[in-house]
């Protein structure tokens, strides 16, 4: 079985963890830039964070034979301070010629504030002018549907963001639907407490079908387990399903997203 | 997969989660002090369950979700706790 890891916060991973994905067939991972569990105290936090994304984290991946690949931004839990949130964004053009960047990543809403939802247009609107993918997460439990329906609110009403360029991530059963109408892409995630189980992410799939949809285990300082892809494939294959509709999902999928960037490259 | 299938293959994992459910209500009520808006939420998603109705999963998730559609004035904090104050 060969899979892609879309989404994985491997810099707080250990080399076990990039180990034990090789053995399970990963070919690539994808890591958005994502809030470290605390706030950052300035810009040059981030300038750091970058630099850890776009050369340090290749090269550990490599020596498992990964690819690793990443997505710029500031992330939503981060961006009630709208000032450092616009140095951040002043800072990321510098970035995105570098070779392992996908796009604008991962933005999004947390708690649907005001000023979240300032910093995520001016985030959209950096992915409109360098013509940048975007990977969005949507906001977690009593929060996501309200989330979710104001991300999209935001993206349908600029129209030079083109749906099919455009991933959301973490949908579920009242979410999903929504976002696959809209004509983008629908990220699962596999978690061990919340968000989908692999049960659930294959009912998802027999239910709204396998197009512009992947998986992923989202893998973080939290709960979280990096071989979730994998064990959901298994789960699929104990359903009955065929290798083929199988590797759809958790490799031509996500490929076929990500290789718009003009980088992804396996 | 068959009704057959499903059951066979799920059953035992739903038994074992809705007896989790039952024991978590019977330690809840066991326990001093006042409820709160989350097990407000927690019943009123139960009620999603017992019907002939579709999509349970999606029911249950709206249950617990916030139904208002502005964005708040700030975040006074990072998280998230599972219900929504005022969904109920």
């Amino acid at each position: 079985m060969r899979y892609i890891e879309p989404h994985a916060h491997m810099v707080s991973r250990t080399t076990d963890d990039y180990e034990r994905m090789a053995l399970a067939g990963c070919a690539a991972v994808c890591e958005p830039a994502f809030w470290a569990g605390f706030d950052r105290s300035s810009v040059d936090g981030f300038h750091d964070y970058f630099c850890q994304l776009t050369e340090h984290e290749p090269k550990r991946a490599a020596k498992f034979g990964l690819k690793h690949f990443c997505w710029l931004c500031i992330n939503s839990k981060e961006a009630e301070d709208v000032k450092l949130a616009e140095e951040v964004i002043a800072l990321i053009p510098q970035f995105l010629n570098r070779p392992n960047v996908l796009g604008i990543g991962e933005i999004g809403l947390n708690k649907n504030s005001r000023n979240e939802l300032r910093v995520l247009e001016m985030q959209v609107e950096l992915a409109a002018q360098h013509d940048q993918l975007i990977l969005v997460h949507t906001p977690h439990l009593e929060d996501k549907l309200k989330g979710t329906r104001l991300i999209l609110d935001v993206l349908k009403n600029d129209k030079r963001i083109k749906p099919e360029r455009v991933i959301i991530d973490h949908v579920e059963e009242h979410t999903v639907a929504m976002v696959l109408d809209g004509g983008m892409w629908a990220g699962m995630t596999l978690y061990p407490e919340t968000k989908c189980t692999p049960a659930r992410a294959i009912d998802m799939l027999e239910t709204y079908g396998q197009e512009r949809i992947w998986m992923n285990s989202a893998c973080d300082w939290g709960v979280s387990d990096p071989l979730a892809v994998p064990k959901t494939a298994l789960e699929m294959k104990k359903r009955g399903h065929l290798a083929g509709a199988i590797e759809k999902v958790i490799f031509s999928n996500p490929k076929s997203f990500l290789r718009q960037s003009g980088k992804f490259k396996l | 997969m068959t009704k057959q299938q499903v059951l066979d293959l799920y059953f035992l994992n739903a038994r074992h989660q809705l007896i989790d459910v039952a024991a978590f209500l019977d330690r809840v009520e066991r326990a001093d002090g006042k409820d709160d808006f989350r097990l407000k939420s927690f019943r009123a998603a139960l009620t999603k369950l017992g019907g002939r109705e579709k999509q349970k999963a999606k029911a249950v998730l709206l249950a617990f979700s916030d139904p208002t559609t502005k964005p708040i004035a700030k975040a006074a904090g990072k998280s998230a706790c599972g219900a929504h104050a005022g969904s109920h």
